[in-house]
């Protein structure tokens, strides 16, 4: 879950603080050419991530059918199977999904990150799961939350993708790894923490690859140094595989857990400079 | 349209953001977010320089050596030890070549890299040290037996470079290193009178080697800022005893060059005019000195604890004689102190420059997790520290309270010229 982040910033017209700058009128047809080629460029981008996510979100909605109604039936071992590979959906589309403030605690909530009366979603089954080792008690939580993620998928619908959430959110989906994957605090009963990690690069990568063209105008090194990162993250991700999952994360030594930490930060920094995409060249 | 007009705008700005480019950056109007909530402040007081007009407290960082050797001890010291993640020679030249440039602003009070008023990017200077003074903050780097060749391979085709003296050092008696406190191939020596500065630091040259190196281990370090004591008596150490009486005079040119500076001949050109480092990561068990009685202090040290002075002085800075007698024909300053023992018979010298260090408590004892942070310059470890420590390691009284915990050599590059790299002499 991700905390309510302030809107990013106020929108000011050029004139507004600089007035008109003299050279700046004299090339002005050419320059709002550009600036319109540009500007569409990344609306086209956003358009794509739009689709990506929203499909993410649909295979979210199924999979969650699969969970909760494993859940309800009190088929332990399938509910557990389930879990994991079904939030990686929501993982990778968190830059959209969080964007419903309301949703999101009720998907997504940490014990002790919301008030325990009001506590459910995914990982309040987990706890039923893994800890408790029963799905019995937790049918009204499996029901609250299919229809969570149903309205979530209704929702989501109506969101603006704009290239500013485009920005943040490939930072941000590393960021939610160093702050709370590498620490192994997500998934703190099912230690399935892996899943969501690769999950969160997953997203990341998306939006890098759908940037690259205009990055690449930009800064051809950096989207390469971009792109050896992510591919670094992922051979590192490779060794802990396990059939067609991931280890637990208990299994990770410290020292693998602190490469995995320092490769995401080697990754994020590069990364965090796609904003140049908006400037004009 | 006019009343705001450019020319009044442009005076706020200094030469590092072109009018140009920033008017570009801005006309991006389509997409909104280019100026951020916080970038009308930000921009009003876009600026090279941190503090404006600072001339003051700067340690010229071009020069025939390093600063940071024979620099007057800053108050604070943020040590950080690098592993080289890269295997390509090409981004260890680039990153030195960054590096350099990076500190030569940093060390002169600037900030790093070009102010951009692109808010969709993160700012390149982390900022925390904005508006404060240079602090006569130098930046020292050095390179470590590893950078060389590592489990036997030549990894950036430096391994015929490597100095015969550079080596990890040997085990010595009592040693209980630890390897998360040992080794790098790199390292980051940044020393300032205001421990933010020296920490931005070393965090903005970390920050731009993400990705080709990576932190092994790091250290604070302090001693007692020169407002407490600013008639820069001879510092203490964390046990209470003058730390630094006797040690190589960093005026003395002829004296450095003897004990400090590798010369030509030594071993290979490119670190004539650097200095080997040696850094010990050593715990001191304040709990326990602090039930020793004075009179034991005083011997371990060799000297007396409130002036400094040799055992049976007066004065901090007289005369040391090891073999003065008392009345009853004992010898005034124990054989097995800790000065008796790292004299020897006084040939061989190093450049100490230590820093203390407290880091919170032991977990696993409840006790201070506290001690020094030893570092010495010299120009031949095999004449000067290792020979010096095997002495200490074997008979010296102090051993009771110390344990050295962590080890690390390095090869402190020559001074570099506006132009070049640090480095360029070995890359080059
Ligand atoms: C926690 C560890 C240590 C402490 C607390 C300590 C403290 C001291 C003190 C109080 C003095 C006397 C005052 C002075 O001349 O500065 C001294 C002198 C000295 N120490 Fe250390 N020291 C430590 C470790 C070392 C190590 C590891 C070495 C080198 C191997 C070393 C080498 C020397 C030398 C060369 C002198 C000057 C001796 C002379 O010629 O009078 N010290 N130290």
């Amino acid at each position: 879950m991700k905390k309510a982040k302030a809107s990013l910033a106020v929108l000011l017209s050029t004139s507004l603080l600089f007035g008109c700058a003299q050279e700046n009128e004299g090339t002005k047809p050419a320059d709002d050419k550009a600036k319109e080629k540009s500007v569409s460029k990344l609306d086209d981008v956003s358009r794509e991530y739009r689709e990506y996510a929203i499909n993410e979100i649909e295979e979210f909605v199924q999979a969650t059918e699969e969970f909760t109604t494993a859940v309800s039936a009190g088929d332990l071992e399938k509910a557990k199977e389930v879990y994991a590979p079904a939030r990686m959906h929501y993982e990778r589309a968190e830059p959209i999904a969080e964007v419903f403030g309301d949703l999101d605690p009720k998907i997504d909530a940490r014990e002790g990150d919301v008030k325990d009366e009001e506590w459910g979603g995914y990982h309040r089954i987990e706890m039923g799961l893994w800890q408790e080792n029963t799905t019995k008690g937790y049918e009204k939580y499996a029901k609250q939350l299919m229809s969570d993620v149903n309205l979530l998928r209704a929702k989501v619908e109506t969101v603006d993708v704009t290239p500013d959430l485009l920005i943040t959110g490939a930072v941000d989906l590393l960021n939610e790894v160093s702050t709370s994957k590498v620490t192994g605090e997500e998934d703190r009963y099912s230690h399935t923490d892996l899943y969501d990690f690769v999950a969160n690069v997953e997203g990341a990568e998306k939006i890098f690859e759908l940037l690259t063209p205009a990055l690449k105008e930009k800064d051809a090194k950096l989207a390469e140094e971009i792109q050896q990162r992510f591919d670094e993250v992922y051979a590192l991700l490779e060794k802990h595989k396990e059939g067609d999952g991931y280890i637990s994360y208990t299994d990770l030594k410290k020292s693998e857990v602190k490469e995995l930490s320092q490769a995401i930060d080697a990754l994020a920094e590069p990364l965090s400079q796609i904003g140049i995409v908006t400037e004009e060249s | 349209m006019k009343e705001n007009t450019p020319s009044d705008e442009t005076k706020l700005f200094t030469k590092k953001v072109s009018r140009r480019k920033m008017l570009k950056t801005a006309g991006v109007g389509g997409i909104g977010v280019v100026i951020g909530a916080s970038g009308i402040g930000g921009l009003l007081t876009l600026s090279d320089s941190r503090a404006k007009g600072q001339t003051k407290d700067i340690v010229p960082f071009y020069g025939a050596h390093q600063a940071g050797i024979t620099t007057e001890t800053q108050d604070n010291l943020y040590f950080a030890s690098l592993e080289v993640t890269t295997d390509k020679r090409s981004d260890l030249i680039q990153l030195f070549k960054d590096w350099t440039e990076a500190a030569a602003q940093m060390t002169a009070g600037n900030l790093v890299g070009e102010a951009s008023l692109n808010a969709n990017m993160p700012p390149k200077d982390t900022g925390e040290a904005k508006e404060l003074s240079p602090s006569n903050l130098t930046i020292t780097f050095g390179v470590g037996p590893t950078l060389f060749s590592k489990d036997g391979k030549d990894r950036f085709g430096l391994k015929s470079k490597k100095p015969a003296e550079l080596n990890a050092l040997p085990k010595f008696p009592m040693d209980a290193l630890e390897d998360s406190w040992s080794g790098g191939d790199i390292c980051i020596q940044a020393c300032a009178d205001d421990l933010q500065v020296a920490f931005h630091a070393v965090r903005n040259l970390v920050r731009i080697g993400r990705g080709k190196t990576i932190i092994h281990w790091a250290q604070t370090g302090f001693q007692r800022t020169k407002q407490a004591d600013s008639g820069k008596t001879t510092p203490r150490n964390l046990f209470g005893f003058k730390d630094g009486t006797v040690n190589p005079d960093t005026n003395d040119g002829s004296e450095m060059n003897e004990h400090v500076w590798v010369k030509v001949g030594d071993g290979p050109d490119w670190l004539v005019g650097g200095s080997y480092m040696v850094v010990r990561r050593i715990q001191m068990y304040i709990e326990v000195w602090d039930r020793t009685i004075l009179k034991e202090q005083e011997n371990t040290f060799g000297r007396h604890r409130d002036s400094g002075a040799p055992l049976g002085m007066k004065n901090e800075f007289d005369r040391v004689d090891l073999e003065a007698k008392d009345s009853n024909g004992n010898q005034i300053i124990p054989e097995n102190s800790h000065m008796s023992l790292s004299r020897g018979d006084g040939k061989a010298k190093i450049l100490r420059r230590p820093y203390s260090y407290a880091d919170g408590m032991d977990p696993k004892t409840g006790s201070f997790n506290a001690g020094l942070l030893f570092i010495c310059f010299q120009r031949n470890p095999s004449k000067q520290f290792i020979p010096i420590q095997e002495r200490l390691a074997k008979n010296d009284k102090l051993n009771e309270y110390i344990v050295h915990r962590g080890s690390a050599i390095f090869a402190c590059l020559p001074g570099v010229k506006k132009g070049g790299y640090i480095g360029d002499s070995l890359f080059g």
